[in-house]
C-alpha cells in the first residue's frame, strides 16, 4: 500500500505533486533550521568572539526578506495546488484503454459492497478490475460514514448515505494490492479492508461471466443480511438481480443500516 | 429514579478501567483525607478553592492541566502498546475499548490538557505584564475555571460509570447519532464540552476585557509584550469560535435527546453540515492554541537572548493576520469530500497563506537571536527545540493543504504525525517553556535545571522517535484508528513509534522528579529579588511570588520592555526615593465559580442518564448561586496604606541589593 509505489495514473500524479511539494519547501526549511542551530551556537554566551548588539532589534531589508520568502514560496506553491486541484479532481474524468467499467461502492457496516451494475455482478471486500480501462467509480453508505481508499491507486473519498461522490481511477499493472476505509466507521473499522485484483482485459470478461453465473443472489433478502453490524468471515460474488439497487441505497430508498441495538433485534428475530 | 443509570453502568467485566478508576479514587479519596486530617481543608478553601486572584486561578488552570496530561498521556501510551502488538491478534484492548481510548485521548489532549494550559499561563502572567491589579472579571474568571474543571471530572467519571464516546474526538454524525451509538458516551463528550465550553467562553471574554480595557499607566497597544498581543488574539479568536462548537454541539443533542433531525441519515439530516461547523470551531483552535505558545516563545527568546524581540510591528502584524485568516481555513479538513476543483484549490491556497505570518514568527526570533548573549536555561532549550520541530510541522502541514497529496495523506497516520508534530512542538513546548520560565514567578523558587534539562532531551527525542515513523508508516497507507491490523510492513514503525512514547514517558518521569526536588531544595532554588531571568516585561518588576495587589504602585510605562529600560534607568540613578502608598482595595473571595460548578456537575451528570428531577434540582441550585452572588452589597476589600508599604519595601531592599551588584559588574 506504499504511496510512492503508484500502479494508477492519478496515484502517481499526486505522488509527483506531493515530491515537489516537499522539495519546493524544503529550500527554505533547510536553510532556516541551519540558520538556527548557526545562530544558537555563535551567539552563545561563552563566546568571546560574538559581538553583543543589546538595542539591535529592527531592520527593514531584512523584513523585506522575512516577509518576501513565505510569500514567494507561497505563491509558487499556491500554483501548484490550484492546477493541482484542477487536474486532479476526484470526479474528472481520466483517460484509458479498452471500455471503461462502472463501479457502484457501498460502505457497509463493516465490509463494503462493489457493484458492477452492466455485468450484473456485486462481491463483498474484493474489487477486481481491467488493467488499463477507466474506472467509474459512484460511491455511497448504508449507515455512517466511510472513506475509500487504495493507496496505490490515488484519491481517498468520503462514502455519506444519502449521496453520491464520484471517483475516476485507472490500474495500469497488473497485480493484487491493498484498499482500506479511512475514515473511523465504528467497532467492526480496521477490518474494513479490501483486495484489488488488476487482472488483463480478458480475465476482466471471464470472471464477470463466470461470476454473473453465482448461486448467490443479491437481492432484497440477502442485501438485508449485508446491512447488519457484522464482519464478514469470507468473500462473496454474487449475481445482481436488481440493477437499481444503489441507486436505492443512495436515495434512501432503501432505508439506511441499522445500528447495534437493531442489530440484536433483528437478529433475536431470526433465531425465533 | 436513577434514569438509564443501573448497576450494569459498572464495567465489573472489565479489569482496565475499573482498575484504573480504582487507583484514581484511591488517590483522590487518599489526599482528601490528608487534607483534612492536616487540617488544610480551610487554608485551600479561604485561599484556593474559592480565590478570585487571577494568580491563584492560573496556577489551578496550570494545575489541572498537568494533571489531565498524565490522563491522556496514559491513553496515548496505551494506543501505542495495542498497534504494537494487534499485529495478526486482538491486542490487548478489544475495539469498544481501544474506540473509547482514542477518543478520551484527544478531548483530553486538546479541550482538559492544552486548553486549561495557555489559559492559565496567560491568567497568570497577563495582567502583571499589563501591570495592573486584577483581571476585569474576577469572580467570573473563577467560575470560567471551575466549570472547565467540572468537563474534566465528568470526562474521567466516564471511565467508571458507563463509558466514554467511542466516535473520535470529534463525534462525527451518523455514527455519533443515537441509531449507531446508543450508549451514554456520546453524551459524556457532549455534556463535558457543553459545560467547559461555557468555562472556556468566559474566561475568553474576561481576556479580552482585561487586555482591552486594564492597562497601566503609558502601556499603549504598540508598548505591549508579545505575550499580551497574542492573548489578545488568542482570546478574540475563543469568543469568536466557542459559539460555533457549544451550538454544533447542542444541535447534536437536540438529534440524540428530542429526535431532532440535523444531522441524521434520515429526515433531510446533513452530515456535511456538522463537518463544516465543527471545524469552523476546530481550525481557530488551533490557533487558539499556539498563538499564545508564540507569546511565550517571543517572550523567551527575547528575555534569554538580552535583546528586545525583533521586528516587533511585524510580529503583531503576523499575530493579527493568524486571528483573521484562521477563520478562512476550516475546509481543508474536508477536501475528501467530493466539493470540486475551485473550493479545494481556494482553501488550499487560504491555508497556505497563513503559513506565511507563521514564517515570519519563525525569521524574527531567529533575528532576536542574532546579536546575542543566549542563555541555555531550560525554557530557552524548549524554544529552540520548538522552532526547529515546528518547522517540520508546518511543512507537512502546508503539504496537507495541497488537495491532491491531500487526496493520499488525509487521515492517514501522515496527518496524525502532522498534528502531533504541531501540538506537541508548538503547544506543548511552549507550555513547557512558559511553565519553566514563569514558575519562579508563581511560587518564589526556580524549577530544578538538570531535571529540566534530562526532561527536555527525553521529550525531544521521544518526540521524534515517536511520530517520525507515523509520518512513515502513513506513506505506507496506514489510516489512523486501526485496533488491529495485517500489514506486515506496517509493523517496525509501529514498534519504533511505541519505544518513542516510553522515551516521552521518561520524560514525563524527570519533570515530576523537578517539581518534587525544586519543592524540597526551594530555600536553595528561592527567587528573593523577583527578576531571576534578568527579564525585560513587567511581571518581574514585582515580587516572586506577587503580592495579592501586584504591584504597590502602579508602574508607568514609558517605551517598549517596560522593566528593562526601568532597570536601565535605576543602574543610572543608584538611589530612587521612596514612593508614597496608598490603600488599595481588592475583590473578595467568593465561592460563585466552585458552587455553579458543583450544581453543573450535578446537571451534566443527569443530564447524561436522564435523570431529569436531578436535573431540575441542578439548574435551581445554579440559579440560587447566581442570585445570592448578584445580591451581595460587600465585593471588596482595603488593604491599608501600612501594610503595603511593609510588603513592598522588603521586595524594594532585595531589588535594590542585586540592581547594585549589577551595576557594579558592568
Amino acid at each position: 500500500m506504499n504511496i510512492f509505489d503508484p500502479q494508477g495514473p492519478i496515484a502517481a500524479a499526486e505522488k509527483t505533486i506531493l515530491i515537489d511539494s516537499v522539495a519546493i519547501m524544503l529550500a527554505i526549511v533547510i536553510p532556516t533550521i541551519i540558520a538556527i542551530f548557526a545562530f544558537a551556537y555563535w551567539f552563545r554566551q561563552s563566546n568571546p568572539r560574538a559581538v553583543y548588539q543589546p538595542e539591535w532589534a529592527e531592520s527593514g531589508r531584512i523584513e523585506l526578506v522575512v516577509w518576501a520568502i513565505p510569500v514567494l514560496t507561497v505563491t509558487l506553491l499556491g500554483g501548484v495546488a490550484w492546477i493541482g486541484a484542477h487536474q486532479l479532481d476526484p470526479a474528472k474524468p481520466v483517460e484509458g484503454t479498452g471500455q471503461g467499467i462502472t463501479i457502484q461502492v457501498v460502505s457497509l457496516d463493516w465490509k463494503w459492497l462493489f457493484i458492477y451494475p452492466d455485468q450484473r455482478v456485486a462481491t463483498v471486500n474484493t474489487l477486481t478490475v481491467p488493467v488499463g480501462a477507466p474506472l467509474h467509480l459512484q460511491l455511497t453508505s448504508a449507515s455512517v460514514m466511510n472513506a475509500f481508499f487504495v493507496p496505490q491507486l490515488g484519491s481517498l473519498i468520503y462514502t455519506m448515505n444519502g449521496m453520491t461522490t464520484r471517483l475516476e481511477l485507472r490500474a495500469d499493472n497488473v497485480g493484487t494490492f491493498g484498499g482500506l476505509s479511512g475514515h473511523f466507521s465504528g467497532d467492526g473499522f480496521p477490518d474494513m479492508m479490501f483486495d484489488v485484483h488488476v487482472v488483463p482485459q480478458n480475465e476482466f470478461s471471464d470472471w464477470a461471466t463466470k461470476s454473473v453465473r453465482s448461486d448467490n443472489a443479491l437481492d432484497e433478502k440477502s442485501y438485508g443480511e449485508l446491512i447488519k453490524q457484522s464482519v464478514p468471515k469470507d468473500k462473496a460474488v454474487y449475481k445482481l438481480t436488481d440493477p437499481e439497487l444503489f441507486q436505492k441505497i443512495a436515495t434512501q430508498a432503501i432505508a439506511p443500516g441499522p445500528g447495534p441495538e437493531l442489530t440484536a433485534k433483528i437478529g433475536a428475530t431470526d433465531a425465533r | 429514579m436513577l434514569g438509564k443509570l443501573t448497576w450494569a453502568a459498572i464495567p465489573f467485566d472489565q479489569p482496565i478501567p475499573l482498575l484504573a478508576g480504582a487507583v484514581v479514587l484511591v488517590a483522590i479519596l487518599a489526599v482528601l483525607v490528608w487534607v483534612v486530617v492536616k487540617g488544610h481543608l480551610p487554608y485551600l478553601w479561604s485561599e484556593w478553592i474559592t480565590s478570585v486572584d487571577h494568580k491563584r486561578i492560573g496556577v489551578m488552570y496550570t494545575l489541572l492541566a498537568c494533571v489531565m496530561l498524565l490522563r491522556g498521556f496514559s491513553d496515548a501510551i496505551m494506543m501505542r502498546m495495542q498497534q504494537a502488538v494487534a499485529f495478526h491478534s486482538n491486542g490487548f484492548l478489544p475495539p469498544e475499548h481501544y474506540n473509547q481510548i482514542f477518543s478520551a485521548h484527544g478531548t483530553i489532549m486538546i479541550f482538559f490538557v492544552a486548553m486549561p494550559f495557555v489559559i492559565g499561563l496567560m491568567n497568570l502572567v497577563v495582567p502583571l505584564q499589563l501591570g495592573v491589579r486584577d483581571v476585569a472579571f474576577p469572580t467570573l474568571n473563577s467560575v470560567g475555571f471551575w466549570l472547565t474543571a467540572t468537563g474534566a471530572l465528568l470526562v474521567n467519571v466516564s471511565l467508571v460509570v458507563g463509558e466514554f464516546a467511542r466516535t473520535g474526538w470529534l463525534p462525527y454524525p451518523p455514527l455519533s447519532e443515537l441509531t449507531y451509538s446508543p450508549g451514554v458516551g456520546v453524551d459524556y463528550y457532549l455534556w463535558s464540552l457543553e459545560i467547559s465550553g461555557v468555562g472556556t467562553l468566559v474566561a475568553g471574554i474576561n481576556l479580552v476585557t482585561t487586555v482591552l480595557k486594564i492597562r497601566t499607566k503609558g502601556m499603549t497597544y504598540l508598548r505591549m509584550p508579545m505575550f499580551c498581543w497574542t492573548t489578545l488574539a488568542a482570546n478574540l479568536l475563543i469568543i469568536a469560535a466557542f459559539p460555533i462548537l457549544t451550538a454544533t454541539l447542542a444541535m447534536l443533542i437536540l438529534d440524540r435527546y428530542l429526535g431532532f433531525h440535523f444531522f441524521t441519515n434520515e429526515a433531510g439530516g446533513n452530515m456535511m453540515m456538522f463537518m463544516n461547523l465543527i471545524w469552523a470551531w476546530g481550525h481557530p483552535e488551533v490557533y487558539i492554541l499556539v498563538l499564545p505558545a508564540f507569546g511565550i516563545f517571543s517572550e523567551v527568546v527575547a528575555t534569554f537572548s538580552g535583546k528586545p524581540l525583533f521586528g516587533y510591528r511585524s510580529m503583531v502584524l503576523a499575530t493579527m493576520a493568524i486571528c483573521i485568516i484562521s477563520f478562512m481555513v476550516w475546509l481543508h479538513h474536508f477536501f475528501t469530500m467530493g466539493a470540486g476543483a475551485d473550493i479545494n484549490a481556494i482553501f488550499g491556497i487560504a491555508s497556505m497563506i497563513i503559513a506565511v505570518p507563521t514564517g515570519v514568527k519563525i525569521y524574527n526570533w531567529l533575528f532576536t537571536m542574532y546579536g546575542g548573549r543566549i542563555r541555555f536555561a531550560t525554557p530557552m532549550l524548549w524554544s529552540i527545540g520548538f522552532m526547529v520541530t515546528f518547522i517540520l510541522g508546518g511543512l507537512t502541514g502546508v503539504l496537507v493543504a495541497v488537495p491532491p497529496a491531500d487526496f493520499l495523506l488525509h487521515n492517514s497516520l501522515f496527518l496524525v504525525a502532522h498534528f502531533h508534530n504541531v501540538i506537541i512542538g508548538g503547544v506543548l513546548f511552549g507550555a513547557f517553556a512558559g511553565y519553566t520560565y514563569w514558575f519562579p514567578k508563581a511560587f518564589g523558587f526556580r524549577l530544578h535545571e538538570g531535571l529540566g534539562k534530562a526532561a527536555f532531551w527525553f521529550w525531544l527525542v521521544g518526540f521524534y522517535v515517536a511520530f517520525m515513523p507515523l509520518y512513515a508508516v502513513g506513506f505506507l497507507g496506514m489510516t489512523r484508528r486501526m485496533q488491529h491490523y495485517d500489514v506486515p510492513e506496517w509493523r517496525p514503525w509501529l514498534l519504533l513509534a511505541g519505544f518513542g512514547a516510553v522515551l516521552i514517558l521518561i520524560g514525563i518521569g524527570f519533570q515530576i522528579a523537578q517539581l518534587v526536588v525544586s519543592i524540597r531544595q526551594r530555600e536553595e532554588l528561592r527567587d528573593h529579588t523577583g527578576d531571576p531571568w534578568d527579564g525585560r516585561s513587567l511581571e518581574w518588576a514585582t515580587a516572586s511570588p506577587p503580592p495579592v495587589f501586584n504591584f504597590a504602585i502602579p508602574p508607568d510605562v514609558r517605551g517598549e520592555d517596560a522593566y528593562w529600560s526601568q532597570k536601565a534607568l535605576a543602574r543610572q540613578k543608584a538611589t530612587v526615593g521612596e514612593p508614597h502608598y496608598e490603600a488599595i482595595e481588592m475583590p473578595r473571595n467568593s465561592p460563585t465559580g466552585f458552587i455553579c460548578a458543583f450544581f453543573a456537575t450535578v446537571v451534566g451528570f443527569a443530564l447524561i442518564w436522564h435523570i431529569w428531577w436531578m436535573v431540575i434540582v441542578g439548574l435551581i441550585g445554579a440559579y440560587a448561586t447566581f442570585v445570592v452572588f448578584a445580591w451581595r452589597d460587600h465585593d471588596e476589600y482595603e488593604i491599608p496604606a501600612d501594610e503595603v508599604a511593609r510588603i513592598d519595601r522588603l521586595n524594594i531592599a532585595e531589588r535594590r541589593d542585586m540592581v547594585s551588584a549589577a551595576g557594579s559588574l558592568s
